[in-house]
């Protein structure tokens, strides 16, 4: 028995393959940069990319930014007013520099593609991890640097726990994902085959349900294993009962923590040099408007990723079948981009944006 | 999939793995002076350089280092720092490539090396001394970072000194600037005939020193 119409098999393929590829885009920004240690320790060898112009402007920008910082807090010392510009750099340093590696793109993007999640959860997800990583960074150099007197090589210390936890962390979303993803692309495939799929399929549920809560809670009463209605013309205004509801906040709160746990290393730098100009304060609130401009650059690279998948789900949904299974091959392979992620990063295979050349 | 829809997603595409190309990117600044060393028989020595980080790397290097005086870094506190440096830096080349008489002269590692806190900056000095010291009419050296993680500007007045030097040597010095507003300068196109395909990322940010010796 053929369970693809050939014309279709073709479309399929191409969704797949535009999603995968808006996934490796958001995982090259993330991850590939292999930069290490200069001045204290090795790093491995990195083939180094070209670089185009409008990356070459964004690197030069950022770099402007971040070299005014400190000119800015030297300022404040006598200047209050300075302050105001510090904020300013600082929030437009966050917006340009969330667009390197790190912060999370690629993870945050992945989970809400698979999880099926809408884009106003996106957008919390952006701010909830990039606030979380302002306050790791403030926490860290406030109580180990400031009252601790930590030295370069303790804050490298605790910024390589800190790493190897959410690491750890973000393989276990990954895993947790699949787990899931993987039940209701096999019960999809089985359904399509006329084998008849296994009982309660939770993982497969239709668009119409992408925005209540139940993704990943199978055992509940009413019936949500309708894989033959995609056609339904899904509406993708959030439901605010999904967002505040029972598990709603917290149902993403394993992503936030992995990705937001890590502090960025601009942050960590500009809040060292206000403590040694004895500015902390002035350091730990550029690092929260820096945090907000990350977010920004985030929630926008993650609303394209849920935009793509919400495409792809409308055309996948106009075919019956092999549509569904279209969807939810998509979602097994962010939930496995996630995995391959943070098991990558906790080999050190990748190396993902820390403390590098100063650890 | 219709058209319309398939350009909106090729631009994202396009978009992300446009931003997908931001990888490298300087976390740290040097600024530095660089002088060739003679010995008397007129082959060159070594180099010496003096490397001027950034005011926040060197405010995070220099975090929670005990010293008698607060915010008075001596030479013995910066010491096992400097060690971590130029240990560390062995596996860069010490961003130092060098070519006499058109081929590739390697350094032995540094022995006398120290930090220097001054004006709230670390500034690194270093000596590298050639495995063989040659009698070299053209000594050609470039500094620079490939992944360009550290970037490497000559400082603005002398940046490079001739030491020793016998008398008919000429000193010419290209900053990445010069180079790129100059693409048919000579020297541009001798060093990049010499780099490998790995290295062409960084080398647009080379210093590029070049003496003459006829």
């Amino acid at each position: 028995m053929r369970w693809f119409p050939r014309g279709n098999t073709r479309e399929v393929v191409r969704l797949a393959a535009l999603v995968a590829g808006l996934l490796l885009a958001a995982a090259a920004v993330d991850a590939v940069l292999a930069q290490a240690n200069p001045f204290g320790g090795p790093r491995p060898p990195a083939a180094p990319p070209p670089m185009g112009g409008i990356v070459g402007w964004l690197l030069a920008k950022q770099a402007e930014f971040y070299r005014e910082m400190s000119g800015l807090i030297r300022a404040a010392k006598t200047d209050g007013s300075a302050v105001v510009g510090l904020l300013g750099v600082s929030f437009a340093y966050g917006i340009f520099h969330a667009a390197g590696p790190g912060h999370g793109k690629a993870v945050i993007s992945s989970y809400l593609i698979a999880n099926q999640e809408t884009w106003r959860r996106g957008i919390v997800l952006s701010f909830a991890s990039a606030m979380l990583q302002a306050l790791v960074a403030v926490a860290i150099v406030g109580v180990a640097a400031a009252l601790l007197g930590a030295t370069r090589q303790s804050l490298c210390n605790t910024d390589r726990i800190i790493e190897i936890a959410s690491y750890g962390l973000i393989a276990a979303v990954g895993a947790r994902l699949l787990w899931t993803k993987g039940r209701g692309f096999l019960g999809t495939l089985r359904g399509l085959r006329g084998e008849p799929a296994p009982a309660p399929l939770g993982a497969a549920v239709v668009e119409r349900h992408d925005h209540h809560d139940h993704h990943d809670h199978h055992h509940h009463g009413h019936p949500h294993h309708h894989r033959h209605d995609e056609a339904c013309d899904h509406d993708h205004g959030p439901d605010p009962a999904s967002l505040a509801g029972p598990g709603g906040w917290r149902r993403g709160l394993a992503a936030v923590f992995a990705v937001g746990v890590r502090p960025c290393s601009g942050a960590i730098l500009v809040l060292v040099f206000a403590l040694a100009q004895g500015l902390f304060w002035a350091g730990a609130a550029a690092t929260f408007v820096m945090g907000v401009g990350t977010a920004i650059t985030v929630a926008v690279i993650a609303t394209l990723a849920v935009g793509a998948r919400g495409i792809a789900a409308r055309i996948a949904g106009s075919r019956s079948g092999y549509g569904t299974l279209a969807m939810r091959g998509i979602e097994v392979g962010a939930a496995a981009l996630i995995l391959a992620f943070g098991l990558l990063l906790l080999a050190g295979y990748l190396i993902s944006e820390r403390l590098v050349g100063l650890c | 999939m219709n058209n319309s829809l398939r350009t909106i997603l090729c631009s994202m595409v396009w978009l992300l793995a446009a931003l997908g190309g931001v990888q490298a990117h300087p976390h740290v600044w040097v600024t530095m002076k660089s002088e060739l060393v003679y010995a008397a028989d007129g082959t060159v020595a070594g180099v010496r350089h003096a490397w001027a980080f950034d005011d926040m790397f060197s405010a995070f290097a220099t975090q929670g280092i005990e010293t008698k005086q607060k915010g008075v870094f001596t030479r013995e506190d910066l010491a096992p720092l400097a060690q971590v440096n130029v240990e560390s830096l062995k596996d860069f080349d010490y961003f130092t490539n060098a070519r006499a008489n058109g081929k590739k002269a390697e350094f032995n590692p540094p022995a006398d090396y120290w930090l220097e806190y001054k004006d709230e900056v670390l500034i690194l000095h270093f000596t590298l001394p050639f495995k063989t010291p040659v009698k070299a009419q053209s000594l050609d050296l470039e500094v620079y970072d490939p992944t360009y993680f550290v970037d490497f500007t000559m400082a603005e007045k002398d940046p490079v000194a001739l030491v020793n030097a016998p008398k008919q040597c000429k000193l010419t010095v290209a900053r990445p600037e010069d180079l790129a507003s100059k693409p048919g300068a000579p020297i541009n196109e001798q060093f990049f005939n010499s780099l490998d395909a790995s290295s062409t990322f960084g080398a647009q940010f080379a210093n590029r020193i070049s003496v003459k010796c006829p």
